[in-house]
């Protein structure tokens, strides 16, 4: 299979303020979030990054979309450096995650067409993709509605359907399921199984364990921005359900305790 | 593509503006309110400090020699007898009565007789008036000026200006509209210019960050340099707006707030002006909203940016403030000084001594700063730290 994302030796750290520092108890200037991080991830699959709040998940899926800049190391998007070449890496990948939020003062329907047009998506493409999105997540009810007055799950639609407005090949979700309900969340599950059908590579963090076994073929697992573990799923639960396995993994990493 | 995106982002962020009605509203209501604001304030100065032309005071006078009462009933006034002098004047403290002119007896004996330079003290009239009364000021200032007009003619030895045929006074119309709209439109301009950009600048960068809609915009292949000119271009539309609408709001009004010293007419400024100012104008914008911008990026939240950017307004104000120091600069050097050499062309504009030349030195310097800040906010808007950090 093609290797589209190549993840190699990624580390970020962050420098902590004093407040910071009060309220997590630390004396520690610098946090690293990420330490050394290398996976590889293959055309038509869905890779998991499992781990615990604050395990650098979130950190490397924003490296990975150019948010930002790694301190070391480096990740190539079918082939374009996340370093040195971020901009054709954007044109790559959607990016969907809680941190990026629509405006309040368009409907759908013009925000579909306005980011669509930032891709370069001909008019007559974006209208048939705004089509065929809007349909499946159901957003046509709303299309005309201002994000303002849309709800929690109509809004993570709608920004699951714009982060798709140029059917990139490579996708990555921080979270995707986070804060819906559940008709909303199995819509979403739904979608990414129908992506994976359409040979899309797809990284998706999370903390729930269920979401890994049903959508994910390949797993890696963050502790403290470290890899301690990266295999297929079956190779990873050696025969345990996710959630024990992950849990002997991590009071291993943390030397017998939670 | 790339380059439709400055277009696109430039429209998007109309449209923000235009599908927010109270945005629009901020907008356009400045203008309103300051048309507004000036004629009411111009009006209640008018009724408060200006003279009715139709008001007959109430003057009473004690020993008023009938010569003088001829000479007083001339410029209209009437001298009634007093009575009893406490209570005229407790009734022009009351503002029921406006003055009491109380002459010496023999007024007229005395004066006639009297030697400057003489040990005695010459015959002294004596006038109480209200200060507090406009009416009653206007009649001390009148009967004052109609006393020294006949002591100068009993000892006439020669004349100032005494023609009424002759206009000794060369300034026209054109300069006295001139030298007040020099003193006052530059600060005011700048002001509300500044508040132009003040009201959407901050929004849509600082507002972006703080909602989180600036990193879906940083997340398309579209360039940062683009995103950056589109929104600069994008405010600098809205604020002019803004300012255009606070400038036609503050000329209309003008001429009420200053008592009808000043009259504008078509006649008053040429095209040329216009020109010169309508270049000076969107330059300035383009400065201001480039600054605010690289001040708003700074900034975690709306109000942040607000409190980093009261330093910037105040100065801005000062700046303006030198319209009412003098007259424009002359070295042209000092227009390659932005926000400073806004105001020295807006000072030359409105008294009618607009240089071409120096309109473009501004033009050409605030496009410079534009430029750079542009670069600013591109290398801005690419700094994790700046843009990320909460």
């Amino acid at each position: 299979m093609k290797e589209l994302i190549k993840v190699e030796n990624l580390s970020k750290s962050f420098k902590l303020s004093s407040k910071q520092q009060k309220i997590e108890k630390t004396s520690e200037k610098v946090r690293r979030a990420v330490n050394g991080l290398s996976f590889e991830a293959y055309e038509g699959e869905i890779f998991g990054l499992l781990g615990p709040n604050g395990a650098g998940k979130t950190t490397t899926l924003r490296m990975l979309a150019t948010l930002i800049k790694p301190d070391s190391g480096d990740a190539f998007i079918d082939g374009c450096s996340i370093v040195k070449d971020p901009d054709s890496v954007r044109a790559k990948i959607g990016f969907l995650t809680s941190e990026l939020k629509l405006e309040e003062f368009f409907t759908p329907n013009y925000l579909f067409d306005f980011f669509s047009s930032l891709h370069g998506i001909s008019p007559e493409i974006s209208a048939r993709r705004k089509r065929d999105l809007f349909t499946r997540f159901g957003i046509n009810r709303f299309a005309e509605v201002k994000v303002a007055d849309m709800s929690t799950g109509m809004k993570q639609k709608t920004s699951l359907a714009i982060s798709l407005v140029h059917d990139p090949d490579i996708i990555i979700f921080d979270e995707p399921t986070n804060g819906l309900d559940v008709i909303t969340a199995k819509t979403v599950t739904d979608f990414l199984l129908y992506l994976k059908e359409q040979k899309k590579t797809i990284i998706v963090s999370t903390h729930i364990f269920s979401l890994i076994e049903k959508l994910c073929d390949r797993v890696g697992i963050i502790i403290d921005g470290k890899m301690v573990a990266c295999d297929s799923l079956e190779e990873i639960c050696e025969g345990k359900t996710l959630e024990d396995r992950f849990f002997d993994i991590f009071t291993e990493y943390h030397g017998g305790e939670m | 593509m790339k380059n439709n995106a400055i277009f696109k982002i430039f429209k998007k962020e109309l449209d923000r503006f235009f599908k927010d009605r109270r945005t629009l509203i901020a907008l356009l209501m400045p203008g309103i309110l300051i048309y507004l604001m000036y004629s009411l304030m111009g009006n209640f100065m008018s009724d408060a400090f200006m003279p009715d032309d139709e008001y007959v005071p109430t003057i009473y006078s004690v020993n008023a020699p009938a010569e003088i009462e001829t000479v007083f009933s001339q410029v209209g006034y009437t001298l009634t007898p007093s009575s009893d002098t406490e209570t005229e004047k407790q009734a022009i403290t009351d503002n029921e009565a406006d003055l009491l002119i109380v002459f010496p007896e023999n007024f007229m004996n005395d004066m006639l007789a009297y030697q400057p330079g003489s040990d005695l003290a010459a015959p002294n009239v004596e006038i109480y008036y209200n200060s507090a009364s406009t009416n009653s000021a206007t009649a001390f200032t009148t009967v004052t000026a109609v006393l020294d007009s006949i002591e100068s003619s009993l000892s006439n030895k020669f004349d100032v200006n005494n023609s009424l045929d002759t206009q000794f006074d060369l300034a026209t119309d054109e300069d006295v509209t001139g030298m007040i709209f020099s003193m006052m439109m530059p600060m005011l301009m700048m002001m509300l210019l500044f508040s132009g950009c003040m009201a959407v600048a901050p929004e849509s960068i600082a507002g972006e960050k703080e909602r989180g809609t600036i990193a879906t915009l940083l997340i398309t292949p579209t360039k940062r340099s683009h995103i950056a000119i589109g929104k600069i271009l994008a405010l600098s539309v809205m604020a002019l707006i803004s300012g255009t609408s606070s400038t036609v709001g503050t000329l209309l009004s003008l001429p009420k707030l200053m008592g009808g010293a000043v009259e504008l007419s078509d006649a008053t400024y040429n095209a040329a002006d216009y020109v010169m100012l309508a270049a000076v104008i969107l330059s300035t914008v383009l400065v201001f909203i480039t600054l605010i911008s690289i001040i708003s990026a700074y900034a975690k939240t709306v109000k942040e940016a607000g409190t980093y950017l009261t330093p910037l307004m105040i100065l801005s104000m000062l700046i303006g403030l030198s319209g009412m120091m003098g007259e424009a600069a002359t070295e042209r050097a000092l227009y390659a000084i932005p926000i400073f050499n806004s105001v020295q062309n807006m000072i030359a504009i409105f008294s009618f001594n607009g240089d071409v030349i120096n309109v473009i030195i501004t033009v050409c310097a605030n496009i410079a700063v534009t430029s750079i800040g542009v670069f600013v906010l591109t290398r801005m808007f690419n700094n994790e730290k700046i843009m990320f950090n909460k």
